[in-house]
């Protein structure tokens, strides 16, 4: 079977958010998009004993005594091999499905080795984005480890002339009870390979109390390889013979070179050519941007011949692009009429008829993504086939793209991943993976592209720039009796398809249609922006800025009632219930609403946990200081977050304590998770304190850390209090569904500490620093 | 020729005088353990020691390093990990783990002038070093731990 065939094969999640509405666009419909169950079926006993095709990569799993699975293997010396097939950026993917893989086998995890999986889609999907790793993978990591756990109980009960089901594991051993004998996995390895892969059906997984690892977690795999320098990222990947490049990028998205000279860089020591790349065919999607790569003996010579290239450019249509300008259009299309998203009752009448009414503005300019290893790869093109080492979110799309640009079979391309230096979404776009492989078919060698961070900065797939209107009527108390919100910003669709404006059901349910409130008349509306930057998905995507559109303006409503926050909060997400959007098109984050309806009493739940635990409305607050709450559900998990916040005359802001707390269902490794809401916090600060990305006639502004800073220690919240919620329902998102709520929550702590409403970000623009 | 010592070996550069100490110790000497992150010296990933001082590898240009002595990540935890390291693994402090060399680079430096050091000390002598993944009150909680521990030992 090709890889093209087997991606065909693959039943994807059904359309999995805003990475779907990219993936369209390239993968033309070749994967199904209705059907539930993943791909990765326990490979036939015919599979087993090392016939598999070299294309595929073999993996010390697949080469094991026993290996039932893709993804997990018994050698003799009872050394477990378990294959984590996604990304690892600090999300903690690469242990926390392994030890699923183990609990279920019941491995000793010292005696566990993990794997790194190169991009196949025999694993299933491997973009490692939205959130969903644990959540889409923990039956099939259960199943793998339950699997060769039942073979192994088989093999000893057959050695031992017993009943299968009289025999228990322990910690690498099965056991026989009755009579007290043990014996070791990789003793039995060999005996239990020779037995038929059992069925699903025939599994004995374990249930909740038995789990060993799930639930309890574990520190990182790569923890000391990570503290000593030892653990290997994209940059610093390395193949035999190979060279190093720079690229010079057109400014302006969709530039061409009109003519060069070369002379200079030529001679700086070390370079050794320069290479033109094809500008890309839109709609830009993952392509290379074109430009002109400096090809040289080492990182800094490239760097240095690419400053000493003198090009001229032939900027294209997107040179028309001023963000400053740009926003005014994007305030104004936000008050007028948009395409409806969701429609309950009568906005309009009730405006009408309202005595009260409150509107707001709100505005979120371009993010950059800034992972702190910028985009790097390396590959070698030979003899019609490429090998790439990269830090790369997405190895399929990365082969997708390689095969496509170097008109090569899929099954050609073999894409191995690095640890990657932060992902945030940027390295699920592989554009710099294919600069690499196209380089190296040019230069005949392997190629090392390395982007510096100016070119991170300025060639980025941005967060999109958002504007946003919220309207409400009020009765007598202060309670909204008509709802109206409308967003306006280029979508990611646009990408991906020359010319989309408006954003895809997909973008509206990441905390826009979905918007929990119990209103008896609400209207969520979607108006029309054109992009001329490519547009990406950045940590939490559209939730960013339509959670500060809402949680803002709630805010604003509690204070303009003279009310409690928190208590406001709470009457406006109403009564327990799950939220009705049978009449709205609303993805859910490709997760099935019956199993995970929008139930607020959960967010109920974690509104509470925040405001206790804060000791919210227990202490004195004004004159400088303050305390914000925010709430959103994003990624299937319920967020609430509370801020401290400090600001001195100056302007100088302090963020002493957070305190979040976190209904994400079943968590799977609880101290990962509660770094991954710090984290949050620190993300969220960035974005609001300082994160804006602006452009000149198309070309992007910023480029470095000192005019795209980020949030640095003092700058960040002093400490910030993870609670996570005991919970039995099925696992949800744990990466992203921090940042949301955090940024208005903030936001909501200036205006008590201060009495200044924040309607656009960053906090640079408001002389808070 | 600039001679010079890297984790107490005797090195030789015959190349650019200007090219910064980053790119020699990952390219030509493959000692990746420490990382580019902007150029700049913005944000600290780079951190080494150059003659027992925090210095930013991408900014200190080899023509600088005659006779120096450098030491980088994998210069400090040559026999075993360092005390600063090992707190870093007790309190779990990375997440993607690309920017902890130049951090835990950074945090020896600061306790070996500072044994002690307060939560403001630390914010003032590691605010050169970015975390985007947001580690930063794990740092801070490793290195008073790190603090500690060598106070035990005397």
């Amino acid at each position: 079977m090709s890889a093209a065939e087997r991606r065909a094969n693959a039943i994807e999640r059904p359309l999995d958010n805003v990475k779907n509405v990219s993936r369209r666009g390239f993968l033309k419909g070749m994967l199904s998009t209705g059907a539930l169950i993943l791909s990765v079926h326990l490979l036939p006993r015919e599979a087993r004993g090392g016939a598999t095709p070299i294309s595929l990569g073999t993996t010390h799993a697949d080469r094991a005594t026993l290996h039932p699975s893709a993804f997990v293997g018994v050698d003799s010396d009872g050394t477990v091999y378990i294959v984590a097939h996604r990304s690892e950026m600090g999300n903690g993917v690469r242990t926390s499905l392994p030890l699923i893989v183990a609990d279920e086998l019941d491995a000793d995890w010292d005696r566990v080795k993990v794997e790194q999986a190169i991009g196949d889609w025999r694993y299933g999907g491997q973009d490692t984005d939205g959130s969903h790793s644990i959540r889409d993978f923990i039956d099939v990591m259960r199943q793998a480890g339950g699997t060769a756990r039942v073979m192994l109980m088989e093999a000893a009960a057959a050695q031992w002339k017993v009943a299968p089901g009289d025999c228990e594991t322990d910690l690498h051993e099965v056991v026989h009870r009755a009579t007290g004998r043990k014996l070791g996995y990789g003793a039995l390895a060999a005996a239990a390979s020779k037995l038929p892969v059992p069925r699903k059906e025939a599994l004995r997984l374990k249930n909740k109390s038995q789990w060993r690892y799930i639930g309890k977690g574990h520190s990182s795999y790569d923890l000391e390889a990570l503290c000593t320098g030892k653990a290997i990222f994209g940059m610093d990947a390395r193949m035999d013979g190979m060279v190093y490049a720079a690229v010079m990028h057109p400014p302006v998205l969709g530039g061409k070179v009109k003519s060069y000279d070369d002379k200079e860089a030529l001679k700086v020591r070390g370079v050794r050519q320069v290479v033109a790349i094809d500008p890309f065919q839109p709609p830009a999607a993952f392509q290379p941007l074109g430009g002109l790569a400096v090809i040289a003996d080492n990182t800094w010579a490239a760097f240095q011949g690419r400053k000493k290239l003198a090009v001229v450019w032939e900027n294209g249509p997107n040179a028309v692009y001023n963000s400053a300008q740009y926003k005014k259009e994007l305030l104004e299309t936000a008050r007028a009429p948009g395409k409806i998203a969701r429609n309950t009752g009568n906005v309009e009448a009730e405006f009408e008829k309202s005595s009260h009414v409150i509107e707001a503005q709100y505005y979120i300019p371009h993010l950059a993504h800034a992972p702190m290893e910028p985009p790097v790869a390396v590959a070698e093109y030979r003899d019609g086939k490429v090998t790439a080492w990269t830090c790369t979110q997405n190895a399929q799309a990365a082969q997708d793209i390689i095969a496509e640009q170097l008109k090569i079979p899929l099954d050609n391309v073999t894409c191995h991943v690095t640890l990657l230096g932060g992902g945030f979404g940027r390295k699920s776009k592989p554009d710099y993976v294919a600069e690499a492989a196209v380089l190296s078919k040019k230069v005949g060698r392997p190629v090392k592209v390395v982007w510096s961070r100016e070119d991170d900065i300025k060639f980025g797939y941005y967060h999109t720039v958002s504007a946003m209107y919220v309207k409400a009527a009020l009765d007598a108390k202060g309670k909204p009796t008509a709802w109206l919100q409308r967003s306006v910003f280029p979508p990611i669709a646009s990408t991906f398809k020359v010319g989309e404006r408006y954003a895809a059901a997909d973008d509206l349910g990441l905390g826009w249609t979905d918007i929990p409130y119990d209103i008896p008349n609400l209207r969520v509306e979607n108006g029309a922006a054109t992009a001329y930057v490519r547009i990406g998905w950045l940590r939490s995507v559209a939730n960013i800025y339509h959670a500060f559109a809402i949680q803002s303006f709630s805010d604003e409503l509690a204070h303009a009632a003279g009310r409690d926050p928190v208590e406001y909060l709470l009457e406006l997400i109403g009564s327990p219930r799950h939220v009705d959007l049978k009449d709205t098109e609303y993805p859910n984050y490709g997760a099935a609403y019956t199993a995970y309806p929008i139930d607020t009493a959960r967010l109920h739940r974690v509104i509470q946990i925040a405001a206790e635990k804060s000791g919210w409305g227990k202490r004195k607050m004004g004159n400088g200081t303050g305390m914000g709450i925010a709430v959103h559900r994003s990624f299937l998990t319920y967020v609430a977050t509370v801020v401290e916040v400090e600001v001195d005359n100056h302007g100088k802001l302090r963020i002493p304590r957070v305190h979040t707390a976190v209904d994400a269902g079943l968590i799977t490794n609880p101290e990962m998770a509660r770094a991954q809401f710090e984290g949050a916090a620190v993300f969220g600060t960035s974005i609001a304190r300082s994160g804006e990305i602006t452009a000149t006639n198309g070309a992007i502004d910023q480029s470095n850390f000192y005019d795209y800073p980020v949030a640095r220690m003092p700058e960040a919240p002093q400490h910030t209090d993870v609670y996570l919620v005991d919970s039995d329902a099925p696992p949800a998102g744990i990466g992203e569904p921090g940042v949301p709520p955090f940024v208005p929550a903030l936001c909501n702590a200036i205006f008590a500490a201060t009495g200044k409403r924040i309607r656009e970000l960053p906090l640079s623009k408001h002389q808070i620093t | 020729m600039i001679r010079l010592k890297v984790n107490g070996i005797e090195r030789s550069f015959d190349d650019d005088p200007t090219m910064p100490l980053l790119w020699y110790l990952r390219d030509e000497l493959a000692l990746t353990g420490t990382k580019f992150g902007c150029g700049m010296s913005l944000c600290g990933a780079c951190t080494v020691h150059l003659n027992g001082k925090a210095v930013r590898s991408c900014v200190t240009q080899m023509r600088q390093l005659e006779n120096a002595e450098v030491t980088t990540i994998e210069g400090i935890s040559a026999k075993g990990p360092h005390p600063v390291q090992r707190a870093w693994m007790q309190l779990n402090v990375p997440q993607c783990g690309y920017c902890q060399s130049g951090q835990i680079m950074s945090a020896v430096a600061l306790l070996s002038s500072n044994r002690s050091p307060s939560d403001q000390e630390i914010d003032e002598a590691m605010a050169g070093n970015i975390c985007r993944c947001g580690t930063y009150q794990r740092i801070r909680a490793a290195i008073k731990a790190a603090a500690d521990a060598t106070h035990e030992r005397g």
